[in-house]
């Protein structure tokens, strides 16, 4: 078998272990936490007998252990179980929020990910000259002011003052057509750019000046090269692993991490539809979206490492 | 300005920028003025010891500073023109171009994530010489004439699949490939093995010779440089010290350091019996590393005399480091045995005593590497004597002066630091650390290879006087069968994990040669013209390297 089958039969073996450790722990926390979910969905006036009679109806009495592997059975088969307060069931519920918070994180993503790398080529480029300064000062301003107070600043600017566009996405459909829907996510997705753009930005230059170090730029320099492409030729492809580390993890953060923004926004994504619910104590719905983050946050990280690995020649062309 | 003249250059001076550690940054200048001419087809040497400025006036011929070094004056005609004056963009135009450039690692100097192929035609590509296809299909020609291997498909292979050799010479089709009329070879022999140096040398050679190419070839090595110059030019800290024909440099050099450097490497080591009683015997070593399925010693078996030198001499890859590596039981062997000083040590480290660890010590090729950069030299050197003998206080620090006087280093280098000393002194406090343990036995591992041949020769005198003061016997490591001559008493022959030849220096040194120390001993570059040809000649085995 080829090293580079085998590695990556390894890391993703790795990771599937590594959701079944997250889908304990989750299950687990849940377990932990106080309050009664009985309790909490027949109210403070219920009777002991109810309460029993419904403990039981949903199987709380069977041992930890017997439930995990009852939920754990369930979510295999695409059942992530019925929410308390609603009575729906979460898979399709959440269906529809997931969707929108795809579909919120792509056009982010399809922007800021080439604008960032990009940008790092100019700044590595013009280094220490006003373009890369002034590259690094604003995106570094972007990344120390709180996002929520960029949502507002922008949202006040763009939205409420010159109406420019959308200031909040409420009025999202997700079945409408998609320039309407664009222009609904379009301050969300300006958002989003500058929150994350720094982090690649600034990994992109580090790991590209640091290659800039080696002996073969001297040799791409002696050929008579232009600086341009010297860095996008000779330095870029040998930068690519650290630059996709970190557009992974920006690109879990655009899926884990934007509940700030999707409640500034109001936009009917999974981080609302998370809050919502941990306001509520409605403990499946909170366990299945742990779930799903694990696993976006697992399976992003894994295509990180994939590709480290593809990149690299050694791996790829054995002596 | 005869019409042949190529490189003209004139008052040529270089600084930098240096940002020492305890001091304001200021300018320094490494290259102080220095002329010289280089007609078409002609080949000039530079030679020097490191920092003499041949590499740094190479690059100057390309109108290139490495790292923060700036040509300050003077003038370097390319083709009639000054290209000191010339704008970025004709100088872009030169370089790869009419001017092209080997490193002397091609292994860190190819990208190793493209094919050799894209990166040996790219320049030639880019600056409109051929078209990519009649690029690559005179690379394909430059391989086959620089004796590579499957010069049809090498190409398409990335740099870590072929060996340094091979790639040694891909950069050499590299800078020849656009047809450029000077090559500037920098130390393009000195990363490989002697086997290996002199295919690589022969094929420049024949290279240089049948482009019709115009060449300047920089070594620290005048027996090298010898057998491929026209012209030699020596250098000293940036200044021209004597300029001539090869023939004038090596057969009746002018100046006193000249002759230092043709007659390096004489010293004379009367060997010594070996006794009855080794200090350190080693039985059938046999010992592969984990995970690997393949031995990397087989079967070695050599004895070491108290007070005396065991050279183990071969090329990289032979398993000669890997014995070092038993020997102070970093790697327990699969089967054999060694015995130390009477006694069996035991095969790995953490069952050995402190006792065994003090009679044995290290000294390292890389000495900055093998010092804590952060601890001063008297620290350093103060750090075994405190965990060996517990020395503390006054008596600690007579101790530390006693050795620095012994490796003729004075007291006043006790409070300085590793960045601050040369690297025939960094060497030196090394030994010194090993000496401050009082072993009997100390394994040298390459310590001469990384330094300039003159100050390497004043580290061997040095390790040759300790040896008779401590009566301390050296496991000497090397691939450099001039320094094995001068220090050995003993000496065996690696190749490929085993011993193939083992004896006294004498015996191993004389003939008949079984093939292997055959190729290696003639491999060692001498100081006379033609040299080369005749080794090539009379050769009866190939290089492994290749």
């Amino acid at each position: 078998m080829s090293p580079v089958i085998r590695l990556l039969a390894q890391r993703i073996s790795l990771g599937l272990l590594l959701l079944f450790f997250v889908s304990v722990l989750i299950f687990a926390g849940t377990i932990i936490l106080p309050g009664d979910v009985a309790q909490s969905i027949l109210g403070q006036s219920a009777t002991p007998e109810a309460l029993a009679n419904l403990r039981r109806e949903m199987g709380l009495n069977d041992p930890p252990v017997q439930r995990y592997f009852a939920w754990l059975g369930g979510v295999l088969q695409g059942d992530l179980g019925t929410s308390l307060t609603s009575g729906r069931d979460i898979a399709s519920s959440m269906g529809s929020r997931l969707q929108n918070t795809l579909f919120l994180a792509f056009w982010a993503a399809l922007i800021s990910v080439p604008l960032a790398i990009f940008l790092g080529l100019l700044a590595v480029r013009y280094r220490d000259r006003w373009p890369d300064k002034l590259i690094s000062g604003v995106t570094l301003a972007s990344i120390s002011v709180p996002e929520f107070l960029i949502a507002y600043v922008v949202m006040f600017f763009l939205g409420v003052k010159f109406r420019l566009l959308n200031p909040t996405a409420i009025g999202f459909r997700p079945d409408a057509d998609i320039f309407a829907k664009l222009e609904m996510i379009a301050l969300p997705v300006l958002v989003l750019t500058l929150v994350i753009l720094a982090h690649m930005m600034r990994m992109t230059r580090a790991a590209i000046l640091n290659v800039m170090q080696s002996a073969y730029i001297e040799t791409a320099e002696l050929k008579g090269l232009t600086m341009f492409k010297i860095i996008w030729r000779h330095a870029f492809p040998n930068s690519i692993a650290p630059v996709v580390n970190v557009v992974m993890l920006n690109l879990a953060y655009l899926v884990v991490g934007v509940v700030v923004i999707e409640v500034v926004f109001v936009y009917p994504g999974m981080g609302q539809y998370l809050v919502d619910h941990v306001s509520k104590r409605d403990v499946p719905v909170v366990q299945a979206c742990g779930l799903v983050f694990a696993a976006v946050y697992i399976g992003l990280n894994l295509v990180a490492d994939i590709v480290s690995i593809l990149t690299n020649p050694r791996l790829r062309h054995p002596k | 300005m005869s019409s042949d003249t190529l490189v003209k250059v004139r008052g040529l001076k270089i600084g930098a920028t240096v940002y020492p550690p305890d001091a304001a940054p200021h300018d320094i200048d490494i290259v102080h003025g220095v002329d010289f001419e280089l007609e078409r087809g002609k080949v000039l040497g530079l030679i020097g010891e490191s920092g003499a400025g041949k590499s740094t006036i190479g690059l100057a011929t390309m109108a290139y500073g490495r790292g923060g070094v700036k040509i300050t004056g003077g003038e370097v005609w390319i083709n009639g023109r000054d290209i000191l004056k010339s704008r970025l963009r004709d100088v872009r135009r030169l370089r790869g171009g009419e001017v092209t450039y080997v490193s002397q690692s091609a292994a860190a100097s190819f990208n190793p994530a493209k094919k050799i192929m894209d990166q040996v035609v790219e320049a030639s590509v880019e600056h409109g010489k051929f078209s990519r296809r009649k690029a690559e299909k005179r690379a394909v020609e430059l391989f086959r004439k620089l004796g590579l291997p499957e010069p049809d498909k090498i190409g398409n292979r990335y740099p870590h699949q072929v060996s340094g050799g091979q790639l040694q010479r891909c950069m050499t089709a590299l800078a020849l490939c656009p047809e450029p009329e000077l090559v500037v070879f920098d130390e393009p022999t000195t990363a490989l093995d002697v086997t290996t140096q002199i295919d690589v040398l022969m094929a420049i050679k024949e290279a240089i010779r049948d482009t019709g190419v115009a060449a300047i070839y920089i070594t620290h090595d005048l027996a090298v440089v010898a057998q491929v110059s026209d012209d030699i030019m020596v250098l000293k800290m940036g200044e021209k010290v004597e300029y001539g024909t090869a023939e004038q440099i090596i057969n009746a050099p002018r100046e006193e350091y000249t002759k230092a450097l043709v007659s390096v490497r004489s010293i004379e080591h009367e060997e010594k019996v070996p006794s009855p009683e080794p200090v350190l015997r080693c039985q059938n070593i046999t010992a592969r590393y984990t995970g690997t399925n393949f031995d990397v010693l087989h079967n070695v078996s050599v004895d070491l005399s108290p007070g005396q030198t065991l050279a183990v001499v071969g090329e990289s890859g032979s398993g000669k480091s890997t014995l070092a590596r038993v020997i102070t039981g970093l790697l327990p062997p699969s089967t054999g045995r060694i015995e130390f000083a009477g006694r069996t040590l035991a095969p790995d480290l953490p069952s050995r005593s402190r006792e065994d660890l003090r009679e044995l010590q290290m000294i390292y090729q890389m000495a900055d590497v093998a010092m804590n950069p952060r601890q001063t030299v008297g620290t350093i050197i103060g750090r075994p004597l405190e965990f060996y003998f517990g020395m503390r206080g006054e008596k600690k620090r007579k101790r530390i002066q006693e050795l620095l006087d012994q490796i003729e280093m004075g007291a006043g280098f006790i409070d300085r630091y590793p960045a601050e000393l040369s690297g025939g002194q960094k060497q030196r406090v090394c030994i010194a650390r090993a000496l401050a343990a009082d072993p009997k036995l100390i394994i040298c591992d390459e310590v001469t290879s990384a330094l300039d041949p003159l100050v390497a020769d004043g580290i061997l005198k040095l390790l040759l006087n300790l040896q008779k003061v401590e009566n301390v016997a050296y496991l000497f490591i090397t691939h450099d069968l001039a320094t094995v001559r001068a220090i050995a008493d003993s000496i065996a022959v690696m190749y490929q994990g085993k011993v193939v030849r083992y004896g006294t220096k004498s015996e191993v040194m004389s003939p008949p040669f079984d093939d292997y120390t055959d190729l290696l001993l003639s491999s060692v570059p001498e100081m006379k013209l033609g040299w080369l040809e005749e080794v090539i000649a009379n050769r009866k085995m190939e290089s492994a390297g290749n």
